[in-house]
């Protein structure tokens, strides 16, 4: 169960806000990090606190496939994206980094605390239970093992164990 | 080769030829990638992270260098130390693992990977850039993905998809003069909104696609991210033959490669552009898009032409010939810069690059310029600019308080010569 504070957003919100392209020519997470939701909201990166979350309208995510965009949110310290609809890229690029996302039609104020029950699909605010869309077993897995790449490395040690 | 009982859309087919099963819209998949395409900007966290899953391997290699491209765009030549740094990352890469690299010199990756024939229909590809959809403007099924996803196409080939569904379009009509397949893309775009093909794919059809260029079709299928699609294929015909055979000489167009009668359109939707007017997409939106007489008049700072989307021999020329020898206004700026290294020559060779520096604009050499907001030519505080890219976000050229608008080349060459934007059949 993740349980954080809402950032509320709209709908479109593009990975060219999220993370601007100026920012891109490094790969240290910090600098994404501090620049996080730059383009929007210039004072989120200092207002935002560890295992806060997103809440968004339709699209979130949609642009550029880069990845520095959910690396950005999640080293900010976002716990979850919880959003109407996703880009696709952002969606699979968020899943791969590890960075929850939840497709859920949520009613919520800024500042709400918001309850994710990713397992089952079911976000919950101000004591009012939304239903969302789960994610596939698979992607979940993904996710619990904090990302496609934590993800490949513990297939491969299986991988070996078995044939030890 | 799919099993032709179940009439099967362009995308299905693709989609089972490359998982080696019998596949419709909504089944996942696992599927082997026909070609991968890195840059600049996307490939070093791929890299980083490719070495990540194989950190448990001696000597790691990617799963096959024949089918890697790697080629710098974003950032070209090196405009920053972190960006000479990523590209030395890069160009090491490529070496040690004997992966073609197009290095700093080809263009931009869109253009060169259909140009220099890596690019075939029915291909599965996949590229770390989200304009990767170009390249289904010659059949291919042909999307972006982000670094890691890409990190693991390296190390096995393979990637987990969900068989989208196809929206169809249907564009039938003769396009009047001085309106072109851009002002298609940008009109069908705000009719439809930017999510309306969200994990879809778009498919163009209909007379006025098929009388299209590859290079105009290209145009089309660059910009169907820009309506949240997947994909953006338009069927292959003898047009994308011709192009083809031009790069690879014995090739053959298999039939297979085209939706079937009665294949499952989630919906189709048809359009008639014989009386359409140049379309402008205004700040800050791709789908803010409204007809060029709304918005005439509009002062400008800059005007950019270029990107993957128009910088083609094509796009500039008809650019050049709207100019035709008359020079750029006095309050604004024109960057050309052509998508390619070839594209560049041609124009070299007709004299175009000449007129357009006669006429004051700023030639540069191939890459992808202001687009993306990370390299030169930005816009500042308050500017407004014009450009023949792909997407107008806010500080997406530069400054998060300029404005962006976005229209064909033609309408990009009357407004440089005005200094507001200008309707193409007015000059």
């Amino acid at each position: 169960m993740i349980e954080g504070r809402a950032w509320v957003y709209g709908d479109n919100i593009d990975t060219d806000v999220i993370i601007p392209g100026k920012y891109l020519r490094t790969t240290d997470m910090q600098v994404f990090a501090e620049h996080a939701m730059e383009g929007i909201d210039p004072e989120f990166s200092s207002k935002v606190q560890n295992g806060d979350v997103i809440v968004a309208g339709d699209n979130f995510g949609c642009g550029s496939s880069r990845e520095q965009a959910p690396l950005a949110l999640k080293h900010a310290g976002v716990a979850c994206v919880v959003a109407k609809s996703f880009a696709r890229i952002f969606f699979r690029n968020a899943i791969n980094v590890g960075l929850p996302v939840m497709e859920a039609d949520v009613e919520c104020s800024e500042g709400d605390t918001v309850k994710i029950d990713l397992k089952n699909g079911i976000v919950e605010v101000n004591n009012k239970t939304f239903k969302g869309n789960k994610l596939p077993d698979f992607l979940l897995e993904i996710l619990t093992d904090g990302g496609l790449v934590a993800h490949r490395r513990k297939l491969q040690k299986q991988k070996k164990d078995q044939n030890l | 080769m799919p099993d032709n009982s179940q009439p099967m859309t362009i995308s299905e087919k693709i989609m089972s030829k490359a998982s080696g099963t019998n596949v419709k819209a909504g089944d996942f998949v696992f599927a082997d990638i026909d070609r991968a395409m890195t840059h600049d900007i996307t490939g070093p966290l791929a890299v980083k992270g490719f070495y990540e899953i194989m950190e448990n391997k001696e000597n790691p290699k990617v799963w096959n260098p024949n089918k890697i491209v790697v080629i710098f765009d974003h950032q070209v030549p090196a405009d920053s130390l972190n960006a000479a740094s990523n590209h030395i990352m890069l160009r090491e890469f490529a070496k040690e693992q004997g992966i073609l690299n197009y290095d700093v010199y080809e263009g931009i990756c869109h253009q060169v990977m259909p140009e220099k024939g890596h690019i075939k229909p029915g291909d599965l590809v996949v590229g770390s850039d989200s304009h990767t959809c170009a390249y289904g403007a010659i059949g291919a099924f042909s999307t972006g993905v982000g670094s890691t996803d890409m990190a693991a196409v390296f190390a096995s080939g393979k990637l987990w998809f969900k068989v989208p569904e196809t929206i169809r379009f249907e564009i039938d009509g003769e396009l009047p003069d001085n309106v072109y397949s851009k002002d298609v893309i940008l009109h069908v775009i705000g009719d439809v909104g930017a999510d309306c093909a969200m994990y879809k794919t778009a498919e163009f059809g209909g007379s006025a696609v098929r009388s299209m260029s590859v290079s105009e079709r290209m145009t089309m299928s660059n910009m169907a991210i820009e309506m949240g699609g997947k994909a953006g294929i338009i069927e292959p015909d003898n047009v994308t033959e011709d192009y083809i055979k031009e790069r690879i000489p014995d090739y053959k167009l298999d039939s297979e490669w085209k939706s079937d009668d009665g294949a499952n359109y989630s919906e189709i939707r048809k359009y008639d552009v014989s009386n359409l007017e140049p379309q402008v997409a205004c700040p800050h939106n791709v789908d803010n898009v409204k007809p060029i007489s709304e918005v005439e008049g509009t002062e400008l700072d800059q005007v950019f032409i270029g990107s993957c989307t128009n910088g083609r021999y094509e796009d500039l020329e008809i650019a050049a010939k709207i100019m035709d020898g008359k020079k750029v206004a006095d309050n604004v700026r024109l960057l050309v810069i052509p998508a390619s290294r070839t594209e560049y020559m041609k124009l070299l060779k007709a004299g175009y690059i000449e007129q357009f520096m006669e006429a004051g604009a700023i030639v540069e050499s191939p890459c992808c310029g202001p687009c993306m907001g990370g390299s030169f030519g930005l816009l500042g505080d308050g500017e407004v600019g014009l450009a023949t890219s792909n997407r107008n976000f806010k500080g997406r050229e530069g400054s998060p308080e300029s404005f962006v608008y976005l229209s064909s080349p033609a309408t990009a060459a009357a407004s440089a010569l005005t200094g507001k934007i200008t309707d193409p059949r007015k000059i």
